[in-house]
């Protein structure tokens, strides 16, 4: 197996600590380019913590301090001439809640590729707009009210919409914080149905409460607990012959 | 059962307490307004004498011919005197004092407008409503008492008699008082307008706008969005709090010492007050919109970051947008707490007898609150009811100003 050539992203000796608590001990964990990685475990585990790192989202949070290597294709990415506004369009995010913003349809998946100069016309942009939201499968139910603010959709149509803000910009990882937990069975079987097609073009890392989820979508899965991460492989070793016992505890739910 | 019918007892009796201080501070209100409605109403009405007007030409400076500027520069007087002197004939000199004092001083304006507003009238007779002194319209409006004796009369009998004739020929009514709307300060109550004030607290409150809104908007969005909370951001918390709740008139003085005294800015003028009255909302300021900043949910800012917006971006983009109705709305109601604002007004000048009505903020000026209160100085009937239509006319801006502030809260409530 030749993994190196298709790594997208490699941890490694992280540390984080909010304060002087410790939220991530040692961890270290590899993504492979067009693969799924779920990130599981209890409650309070980390994961979060461990994901806003790769796109140094916690570096809005003052007393959260990481440390550790993270290298996007080779490149250090909380290296000193990282600029963290083109990291984070080449690792893109999707929160627990969706959260477009009280804009248009149109403005909210415009909004990346307008303040990345990735259209330099009108129609372009429209193009892109159009393209961006047929691959998060929502342009034929949108595409009569692209001018309706967007707050005004379903739960589920609100995430696929700030997927398809994600994917705008066409970055080359997106990274998914429980994107399901607010929705419904179907519009969750919506974007697992999504997620799968876009692991095409891009890299995925999703957290999950959800097994099932896990088990369903990722070709990877990491199993966090207390801040450490227990166990790293492919996802069907995982679920049916874990090495730990920590994570079998998990996986039948004895933990969490 | 003893110990719930105790309870609702206590209830009722509570529900009264409430009620009964509910009407006693309404009762208060209606007292007030009633007050203000009834003594101000005289001043938007105005008493007027007709008289038959020649315009003599051989009394009037200028001709048909004159341009305006020349029939606007010329003098009248004369003119007026001999108008008098022709509608009630055979006078005294002594009468015919009395007589004049009964219209308006400002008589020779009126004949000036109109000659300025009605070319060719040299020469020709028009019958014309003249202005009646103010003594005089308080006499006609039942304001000053007509049986007490002539020594404390401001119309003596003489000038009764005179007034019961014109009104027996049908000479004396009363119209809308235009020119309380239109004309500046004046000495002659008659005369007086409240335009001149008004414009002053338009300037005023416009200079406060453009100083306090965008300086109170950045320095809260400095402190919400880009200053990281410690010791210093509590200190500052504290301090623009404390300054929120200092009395105003010692910003009047800050104005006076600091803007006046120091950089030399003149006295008067509206640019100072507003200045003044920006010092002084800009804390109103800041506390509304550092507010309605940490209404606008993280997830927002978090969403713009994440696609690679900066931090000014994601704030100029999509933050403010958001908090913009909350700041306007404290803004607001710091705008209509400064119109009503006097004292600072009093340090910085805007309270001396303007007559021009100011055409800019560096024009001399006085504000709303101080041209009530310097016509309530005044030992005039005449005054006093301008001093209540000018709290009316305050009163009513104050209530425009709060139901915009409430308009544009609610339409915030419905975005969220
Ligand atoms: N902003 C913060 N400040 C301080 N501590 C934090 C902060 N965010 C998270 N933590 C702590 O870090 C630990 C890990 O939190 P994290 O949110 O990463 O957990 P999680 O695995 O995502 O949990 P969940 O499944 O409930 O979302 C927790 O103990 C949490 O209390
Ligand atoms: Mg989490």
């Amino acid at each position: 197996m030749v993994e190196n050539d298709t790594l997208a992203l490699q941890t490694n000796n992280v540390y984080v600590h909010y304060g002087s608590k410790m939220a991530i001990n040692n961890v270290a964990v590899d993504f492979h380019k067009n693969q799924v990685t779920s990130l599981i475990g209890p409650s309070g585990c980390g994961k979060s913590t461990f994901l806003r790192c790769l796109n140094r989202m916690n570096d809005v949070i003052d007393i959260c301090k990481v440390q550790g290597e993270f290298h996007l294709n080779g490149i250090d990415i909380y290296g000193p001439e990282i600029q963290v506004e083109n990291l984070r369009k080449q690792v893109g995010m999707v929160f627990q809640k969706p959260n477009p913003f009280p804009k248009t349809i149109y403005e909210n998946v415009a909004y990346g590729p307008k303040i990345h100069g990735l259209a330099s016309t009108k129609s372009e942009l429209d193009d892109i707009v159009k393209d961006t939201l047929n691959r998060a499968g929502l342009y034929t139910e949108v595409k009569d009210r692209l001018d309706d603010i967007a707050t005004g959709l379903s739960g589920g149509q609100q995430q696929r919409l700030c997927i398809a803000r994600a994917i705008a910009i066409k970055p080359e990882i997106i990274l998914m914080d429980e994107p399901c937990s607010a929705l419904d069975p179907i519009a969750t079987a919506v974007i697992e149905e999504l997620i799968n097609e876009l692991k095409e073009n891009y890299t995925i890392v999703i957290v999950t409460h959800s097994m099932q989820q896990a088990a369903r979508i990722s070709d990877k899965t990491a199993y966090f607990h207390l801040g450490e991460m227990i166990e790293f492989g492919i996802t069907s070793n995982i679920f049916t012959n874990p090495n730990h016992e920590m994570t079998e505890a998990y996986i039948s739910g004895r933990i969490g | 059962m003893t110990d719930l019918s105790k309870r609702l007892a206590s209830e009722k009796r509570f529900k009264y307490f409430a009620m009964f201080a509910m009407c006693l501070s309404l009762f208060f209100v209606v007292i007030l307004m009633l007050k203000i409605f009834t003594t101000g109403s005289g001043a938007f009405i105005r008493t007027t004498i007709e008289a038959s007007v020649y315009f003599d030409p051989s009394a009037i400076e200028v001709t048909n011919e004159s341009s305006v500027k020349a029939i606007n520069k010329a003098s009248y007087v004369n003119l007026a005197d001999q108008i008098v002197k022709d509608n009630h004939p055979n006078l005294s000199d002594e009468k015919f004092i009395l007589v004049r004092e009964m219209y308006t001083r400002k008589f020779d304006f009126q004949l000036r407008d109109y000659i300025a507003s009605n070319p060719n009238i040299i020469g020709k007779t028009v019958t014309m409503e003249i202005t009646a002194s103010s003594d005089l319209d308080q006499i006609v409006k039942g304001n000053y008492p007509r049986d007490v004796p002539e020594a404390q009369r401001k119309i003596n009998d003489y000038q009764l008699s005179v007034l019961d004739s014109l009104d027996a020929d049908g000479k004396i009514s009363s119209t809308f008082n235009l020119w309380f709307f239109t004309n500046g300060d004046s000495r002659d109550p008659e005369t007086a307008g409240i335009l001149g004030a008004l414009m002053g607290s338009f300037y005023a409150l416009l200079i406060c706008f453009s100083f306090a809104f965008p300086v109170g908007l950045l320095a809260s969005i400095y402190l919400e969005e880009f200053v990281r909370p410690g010791k210093l951001t509590d200190f500052i918390e504290v301090n623009i709090n404390n300054l929120a709740a200092v009395p105003s008139i010692v910003y009047g003085l800050l104005g006076l010492g600091m803007l006046i005294g120091v950089f030399g800015m003149p006295y008067q003028v509206p640019l100072v007050g507003g200045l003044v009255l920006g010092f002084m909302t800009l804390p109103t300021i800041i506390i509304a919109s550092r507010a309605s900043l940490r209404g606008v949910p993280p997830s927002i800012r978090e969403g713009a970051l994440a696609v690679g917006a900066t931090k000014t971006q994601t704030v100029f983009h999509h933050v403010i947008p958001l908090s913009l109705p909350g700041s306007l709305t404290g803004t607001i109601i710091g705008m209509a707490q400064a119109l009503g604002e006097t004292a600072p007004l009093l340090m910085v000048g805007m309270v001396a007898f303007v007559m021009d009505i100011p055409g800019g903020a560096l024009d001399p000026a006085t504000g709303l609150p101080s041209q009530i209160y310097l016509w309530s100085e005044s030992a005039e009937r005449g005054f006093l009811e301008k001093t209540s239509a000018g709290i009316m006319l305050l009163l009513g801006f104050l209530i425009i100003m709060n139901t915009i502030a409430v308009i544009i809260r609610r339409k915030l409530e419905v975005k969220w």
